[in-house]
């Protein structure tokens, strides 16, 4: 079973909708998606071969419970101990598994549980991504956040009590340009202690300057590390250049960012293979850069609008929890987030075992907040989302929930030096 | 055995237990000063909230003398300017620096500790540095102001026990200033045994958060740790290495 992600939209031009068959039916329309493009940084790194020369080599049907034994015996996890704990072997031992990824979770992070929300502040997009609700041809409402709209939004959000806004954009240069998404950064220093940002990958010099208007946080996900599947998934746009993309923590650390986030889209392709590479991508920029602070995040594909099927295949929370179990065993000390996009039963779980960070008051569209938060209807226009969320709890709820459970939540933990 | 007092600074205080504030519930933090019989506390200055939400200042009862850390710096330069936020938002004189420039095992950087002590001691500070314990470091920091020594026992978080239990016994041995062992300290033996070495207090976080019942846990640190400072001022008995004592000694026909 695999996902239909082709959807056509009645409201496209006979042109682009020529072309859109095009880049979906023939590869040989779509540009090599190893080759960077004019104006993208190349720098100098052995991350990439580093991970991948794992990663190509991973068999996970070739561990038996008897390594997973050994690995959870183990005081420290090798990479071939985290191998073996991705793999299906594992799945019966995922009891045990989360009880070692608490005690790992305690030891670092104690009882914390830190909080945050996004603020999308633009949709637009010129990438062809085909499972993303913000894809250059699906047809959705498309807006950008004016200055005075984001600020509103801001404060509102602010006003719930939240410390930390992590700033996402869908991915266009033109039309969400580094120096808009910087203003944006300025803002939300004003109103929040800890801001971060999920936008288009870009150059050292371009987070240094994102970094100085008050951004400390840079999350880029890189989707799928299967970089035969991701040409399959990515057909047109910067988005489509796999190596940019998978450097941009790197760049993002050099450009003097003091964190850095990564992830693969879980149900996109191999997703042991995935869950790896998103690790040894941890693990290898921390050997590299150990002053960095990491962490990582587990989505799944969700449905978006116009394609209410898409969903994350051979998934299913268990395989989830078996990720994030075998993720904190591996790197103890990095952050994990898991997002709205998970149910509030399975983050009230997972917050228990392995996850140190969930988002609230979460609106994956644009210009939404006052209307989610307050109830008012807005007469402003608002953008589509990029997907549904699963988990709607506002900020006070998901803090209650979260000291009910024991838990103590976390506003921030970072200052800005 | 009455005077017995641990001076930081000019400061005194009848507790050598000093508690972490970071890992477990706001909610406990009360219960675990009275058990533990705290009288310093430590505080992430960047976890400091500064709205209205749950304050972690509201939790800690008036009386106890707030430690402001410094983690999350990386450098000097930040923990300079940490340290002085916490003096900015109230949090007094008190400073524990925590320098890391390594996020996977938080090691303190010794260098930019002893740089970032100099300059906060000429400020006014009481700058307590975490280090890693090195003997020729902790001179450094005597010579640049510190008013303690703070060396980890092992990693911090890893409730490991005395893993730098030698090294740790140098400083105690050679400096003048209180060494206070700080992080890796797992279990009330292990504080007992810092303190029958004749560390001046003992700091933990982790291990009250980690514990099944964390007030009844601090107790149990309270008590270990006053064991282990009375069995130090009375002053241990040796110890033999190998064999017994002979009451006849082999050597007891030597007449000159």
């Amino acid at each position: 079973m695999e996902n239909q992600f082709f959807v056509d939209s009645e409201f496209l031009s006979p042109g682009a909708l020529a072309k859109k068959h095009q880049l979906e039916n023939d590869p040989a329309s779509r540009k090599n998606h190893m080759e960077y493009l004019p104006g993208m940084e190349i720098i100098k790194s052995d991350v990439c071969e580093s991970v991948m020369s794992h990663v190509n080599s991973y068999e996970p049907g070739k561990y038996a419970a008897s390594d997973v034994k050994a690995a959870l015996e183990h005081d420290t996890c090798t990479i071939e101990d985290f191998k073996a704990l991705l793999s299906p072997a594992a799945e019966n031992f995922l009891e045990q598994m989360a009880q070692r990824a608490r005690l790992e979770t305690s030891k670092h992070f104690g009882n914390t549980v830190y909080l945050f929300t996004p603020l999308y502040i633009a949709n637009y997009c010129e990438n062809y991504c085909v499972y993303c609700g913000f894809n250059c041809y699906n047809h959705i409402q498309r807006m950008k956040l004016s200055m005075e709209q984001i600020e509103h939004e801001m404060k509102i959000i602010a006003d719930s009590g939240m410390e930390e806004i992590l700033i996402l954009t869908g991915e266009s240069r033109t039309k969400s340009s580094v120096e808009y998404i910087g203003e944006a950064c300025k803002l939300a220093r004003k109103y929040f202690r800890m801001v971060g940002l999920e936008i288009y990958p870009v150059n050292t010099d371009e987070y240094k300057y994102l970094h100085e208007c008050g951004a400390d946080y840079v999350t880029v996900f890189q989707e799928t590390y299967d970089t035969v599947r991701y040409e399959q998934l990515h057909l047109f746009g910067h988005k489509r250049v796999w190596p940019y993309r998978f450097d941009s923590q790197e760049r993002a650390l050099m450009g003097g960012m003091r964190g850095v986030a990564f992830s693969a889209l879980l149900g996109l392709s191999d997703f042991r293979k995935d869950a790896l590479a998103s690790a040894l991508h941890v693990y290898y920029l921390q050997r590299k850069y150990p002053y960095a602070e990491m962490s990582l995040s587990c989505p799944r594909l969700r449905p978006i609008i116009n394609n209410e099927k898409i969903n994350p295949l051979d998934v299913h929370e268990k395989q989830l929890c078996q990720v994030l179990c075998a993720y904190r065993i591996f790197l103890p000390f990095v952050g994990i987030t898991v997002s709205s996009r998970e149910s509030a039963e399975f983050r009230n779980g997972i917050v228990k075992i392995a996850a140190t960070k969930v988002s609230a008051g979460v609106s994956t569209g644009i210009g939404d907040h006052e209307s989610k938060y307050t109830g008012k209807e807005s007469s402003d226009a608002q953008g589509d989302e990029q997907f549904e969320i699963s988990d709607s709890r506002s900020l006070e709820k998901m803090y209650s929930d979260i000291s009910e459970e024991g838990l103590q939540p976390v506003l921030n933990d970072y200052l800005y030096v | 055995m009455n005077e017995d007092k641990l001076k930081i600074g000019g400061h005194e205080f009848n507790s050598r237990f000093i508690l972490g504030s970071g890992k477990y519930s706001m909610k406990l933090i009360e219960a675990a000063i009275k058990y533990a019989g705290a009288e310093i506390i430590t505080l992430a200055v960047r976890r400091a909230n500064t709205k209205e939400n749950e304050n972690i200042l509201d939790y800690i009862p008036k009386g106890i003398t707030l430690l402001p850390n410094t983690s999350g710096a990386r450098n000097a330069d930040e923990a300079v300017r940490i340290a002085r936020l916490a003096k900015a938002l109230g949090c007094g004189d008190f400073v524990k620096i925590e320098i890391m420039r390594d996020s996977k095992y938080l090691l303190p950087d010794n260098y930019e500790t002893i740089k970032a002590t100099e300059i906060l001691a000429n400020e006014g500070f009481v700058v307590m540095p975490y280090m890693y314990p090195d003997l020729n470091v902790a001179r450094d920091l005597v010579n640049a102001g510190a008013a303690t020594i703070m060396p980890l026992a092992s990693p911090i978080g890893s409730n490991k026990g005395l893993a730098t239990k030698d090294f740790i016994q140098i400083l105690i041995d050679e400096i003048d200033l209180p060494i206070i062992v700080d992080a890796g300290i797992g279990r009330p033996s292990q504080a007992c045994e810092a303190m029958e070495m004749g560390a001046a207090a003992i700091m933990s976080n982790t291990a009250l958060a980690t514990a099944g019942n964390l007030p009844a846990m601090a107790e149990a640190f309270k008590n270990a740790i006053e064991a282990g400072r009375k069995a130090y001022l009375a002053g241990l008995g040796r110890v033999l290495t190998r064999g017994a004592s002979a009451s006849d000694p082999l050597t007891g026909f030597l007449r000159d």
